[in-house]
């Protein structure tokens, strides 16, 4: 926070980078805004399916209607659709607890006064994309097996036998390595990008006011409409990336899933 | 005010990416409007094309600040 302040100060303008998101502990502690996020976010997610199905009735009240409808969008859309008839459902509760997790943890990124998105700091993605890695790499070994399910994951299907050393390797290392860093990388750089972008509009705009003065009066003011239509931007793209991420999570979840062809 | 040849590169490099992102949700589009009954199976695939463009934003972002 205080470098932020300082930015501003300086007489020359030094445009917000990375150490904008060092957020110091509370209290000189290692705990820090983002882990505080993380247990808000889970306490939001876990409060509001609880009480939407705490009376549960067959005609649902306005709270269960919208618990249920969040739910059946994941399940129906994406768990469904993706993974198929008869696999899917030991997979709905992971994929509908990871989409709302991800989306409030997102949300804060345009929340007034919390104003920070929890995923832009690159651990957390890890973390998350990590869980997925194992999950999704267990399924499938224990599906097929360790041997076939390597099988599944790097032998494409009807190429000529002497394709096959250049191709294997390049499968492992898009499926099993690649797959969890661009996962966790998508996330984070979205999020990243976004509210560093906003820092810039308005950190910016204060800066063209305060110390620029002449146009910066008008200027600086526009700068700061501009930094509230990218916090509405920023919403559509905090669903979409939540949206995407368990998506991709489906996918692989599906890829591990298939029959051998 | 500083900053590095990355960030230019990095800017030159989202050209790419920003081109096939377009291109996909163009033919979302009037795929869409051509047939507005298949709109939810397009809709994932759309979404998928997009986020698999995306990663080479992506990579480019990841090499721009580590580089």
């Amino acid at each position: 926070m205080s470098s932020l302040a300082m930015a501003v100060r300086a007489e020359e303008f030094n445009a917000p980078g990375p150490s904008n998101f060092d957020l110091p502990g509370f209290f000189d502690s290692g705990f820090t805004k983002p882990m505080a996020l993380l247990i808000l976010a889970a306490i939001i997610v876990f409060a509001f399916f609880f009480l939407s199905i705490r009376r549960g009735s067959l005609v649902p009240g306005k709270l269960q209607f919208a618990g249920e409808s969040a739910y059946g969008m994941v399940r129906n859309g994406l768990a469904r659709d993706i993974i198929g008839g008869h696999d899917f459902r030991p997979f709905v509760p992971y994929l509908v607890t990871m989409f709302f997790f991800i989306l409030v943890n997102n949300l804060f990124g345009s929340f007034p006064f919390i104003q920070f998105p929890t995923f832009s700091r690159a651990s957390m993605a890890y973390a998350l994309a990590g869980v997925s890695w194992v999950l999704y790499n267990w399924v499938g070994i224990r599906r097929h097996g360790l041997g076939g399910y390597l099988k599944l994951q790097t032998v494409p299907a009807g190429v000529q036998v002497f394709m096959l050393p250049l191709l294997v390797p390049l499968e492992f290392f898009s499926n099993i390595l690649v797959r969890p860093v661009t996962l966790a990388l998508r996330l984070f750089a979205n999020m990243f990008a976004g509210h560093l972008l906003a820092i810039l509009f308005a950190t910016g705009g204060l800066y063209l006011i305060r110390e620029v003065g002449g146009i910066g009066y008008i200027a600086g003011p526009l700068a700061w409409v501009l930094a509230i239509a990218i916090t509405f931007l920023e919403l559509l793209v905090q669903f979409l990336q939540a949206y995407v991420f368990t998506l991709l999570n489906a996918m692989y979840l599906q890829g591990a899933l298939a029959e051998e062809h | 005010m500083d900053g590095n040849l990355n960030m230019i590169g990095y800017g030159l490099a989202a050209i790419g990416p920003g081109v096939g992102i377009g291109l996909i949700f163009a033919a979302y589009i009037s795929g869409v409007a051509r047939q507005p009954e298949a709109q939810s199976r397009l809709q994932a695939i759309a979404i998928l094309g997009f986020a698999l463009a995306e990663a080479l934003a992506i990579i480019g972002i990841a090499l721009a600040f580590v580089l």
